[in-house]
């Protein structure tokens, strides 16, 4: 399963919702806002690939992996919320509560234009339509 | 001599938003306090003019997503006002209903997540979930349940998409309400136990003499509609908030404080203000879990508040099954509610307390006007009492021990500060 996380109305953040919106062959998932939800949504699932927006500081497009099965994700790479925890935060939740699917990748697109509005900027753009690709293929 | 003393904090954690705190002591006394709202402000009241009446339920959801049904539920209880119109047997029902859902998923969220571990010394509830997993997974499904009913009545859970001026764009089925009883069951005994498990936490010694301000219905514990009262004395309909409450700005804060305007003071609005003017009201349940949990008929301890949150949590799950057993489908999902050149007001509790809203609409169902109160604004000037009050004969305390129980205070107003940013001075003219 892959799960897209994001904002659909804040430019870049909408990379890992537009990763899974495009996949026709592998189920998928686009989750806005809550990032406990995560938790149940891939209850009993053995794989999960997980998509985020990421400002590490690399430039627009970047692709960044992590496998996040046995150790924690990096710190300051994905995106975070002032609502909710991130998704690094809830990865660390679930496995204290072992409920983490047995295999978790997370891909993390390094964003640049976050305006309300805007529609992906092009090496976002390029990069979510390379990914996606490659996940639908897998 | 004493040395003055400062306690900032640049950036409040486990709040909704982004807010600061700023404390300089002398000895015991107090020379300066705030608590900060520097969130960007956000302009809604301003491009909510010359949009639709019929918009408002929507666009205004769009403030929290926490909260959106507190903010489409005001925004429809209000242009119903105006156009004299009012909901009434399972469309009635159903907006309670979905609203419980809401208080269900946010004080879950308030209670475990964010206010919890401020007792229990973690820095997060990532970090409480190593030694309390059994707490958090009841957590994480109680918000799921909350989610559920919205998303059963709302279409999805943030930002529901099936709430409309006049009730709903489609009412659910019988079948679909009953299929989560069984769910909402284990929340109330979840809720009760979350309760008792809460009572049981240790709490610093502080009561204030409030001023609680919240809805008060004569059948119900009002949750989507009644009457604003206070322990005061204070009986209003919800238009004249405007005669009895006022705003003004701060320079520290981009939220507008409110206070009541008879006397310039502060007033608190939430979950004890609620309990403490509607506890006979509280479902049968809950006042049992409240009881047990030894609050007695009101709380004026602001960090006793989790517990508060708790037994609200019992109420709105022991009322969504209330209204899920008496319902009946609603012959039409919603009722025609036509425009007229008129002023309409809307309150209904947020799980974070009073929310009013107020529209002129012209005869074509235009916005001319609007204004919007949420209740984390309505609470800065409590809040700043709060810690003004709290500070005096704790002074000895270290100063990282100080700044915890400071924020702990904060907290325990559940403040959503992206709800309460407020930029009063804009003003756009097009010839």
């Amino acid at each position: 399963m892959v799960i897209g996380v994001g904002n659909p109305t804040r430019g870049d953040d909408a990379a890992g919702l537009e990763v899974a919106r495009r996949l026709r062959k592998v189920e998928s998932h686009q989750q806005v806002g809550g990032s406990y939800e995560l938790i149940d949504l891939w209850d009993g699932a053995d794989e999960v690939i997980l998509v985020d927006a990421a400002r590490s500081g690399a430039s627009a497009g970047t692709l960044h992996r992590f496998d996040a099965s046995d150790r924690p994700l990096p710190g300051g790479v994905l995106a975070t919320s002032t609502h909710s925890i991130g998704i690094t935060e809830t990865v660390e939740m679930a496995r204290s509560l072992g409920r983490l699917p047995g295999r978790l990748v997370v891909y993390g697109i390094e964003v640049s234009d976050l305006t309300p509005g805007a529609p992906l900027s092009a090496p976002v753009e390029s990069t979510v339509n390379r990914l996606a690709e490659v996940l639908d293929h897998a | 001599m004493s040395v003055d003393r400062e306690i900032a904090v640049d950036y409040l954690a486990r709040v909704e938003g982004e807010g600061a705190m700023y404390l300089k002591l002398r000895g015991d006394e107090v020379l300066d306090l705030k608590f900060k709202i520097f969130e960007p402000p956000r302009f809604f009241e301003a491009f909510l003019r010359g949009r639709s009446y019929f918009e408002a339920p929507d666009i205004t959801a769009r403030i929290c997503g926490i909260c959106p049904i507190a903010y489409q539920t005001s925004a429809c209880n209000a242009m119903e006002d105006a156009a004299g119109v009012h909901l009434t047997g399972g469309l009635r029902d159903l907006r309670r209903l979905i609203y419980c859902g809401e208080w269900i998923e946010s004080h879950a969220l308030h209670v475990f997540f964010l206010h919890a571990p401020d007792f229990l010394g973690y820095e997060s509830a990532i970090a409480m979930a190593t030694d309390f997993p059994d707490r958090v997974q009841t957590a994480l499904r109680l918000k799921k349940i909350g989610n559920q009913l919205m998303t059963v009545l709302g279409g999805r859970e943030i930002h529901p998409i099936n709430i409309r001026v006049g009730g709903f764009y489609r009412t659910p089925t019988r079948e679909e309400l009953k299929a989560l009883v069984p769910d909402l069951e284990w929340a109330l005994e979840a809720a009760i136990d979350t309760t008792k498990w809460v009572s049981g936490l240790s709490f610093p010694d502080f009561e204030r003499d409030y001023e609680f301000v919240a809805l008060q219905h004569p059948d119900e514990y009002a949750i989507h509609q009644g009457r604003i009262v206070s322990n005061r004395g204070l009986d209003i309909p919800a238009e004249e908030w405007g005669e009895h409450f006022e705003e003004s700005h701060v320079a520290w804060s981009n939220a507008l404080h409110a206070r009541r305007r008879d006397t310039g003071r502060s007033y608190h609005v939430g979950p004890m203000a609620r309990y403490s003017l509607n506890f006979d009201r509280l479902t049968p349940v809950a006042q049992r879990a409240a009881i047990d949990a030894g609050l007695g008929d009101s709380c004026t301890n602001p960090f006793r508040s989790i517990v508060v949150r708790a037994v609200e949590i019992a109420f709105a799950c022991e009322e969504a099954l209330r209204l899920i057993g008496g319902y009946e489908r609603p012959t039409s999902p919603f009722v025609e509610v036509e425009p007229r050149d008129a002023v309409g007001h809307g309150a209904s509790e947020a799980p974070r307390g009073l929310l009013y809203h107020r529209y002129a609409v012209d005869g074509e169902g235009l916005i001319s006007e609007a204004h919007i109160v949420p209740p984390t604004s309505q609470n800065q000037l409590s809040i700043e009492d709060d810690l003004r009050a709290y500070v005096p004969g704790r002074t000895g305390l270290p100063d990282d021990r100080l700044q915890w129980e400071l924020e702990q205070a904060i907290r325990s107003y559940d403040p959503c500060i992206s709800c309460a940013t407020h930029f009063l001075d804009l003003t756009v003219e097009r010839e």
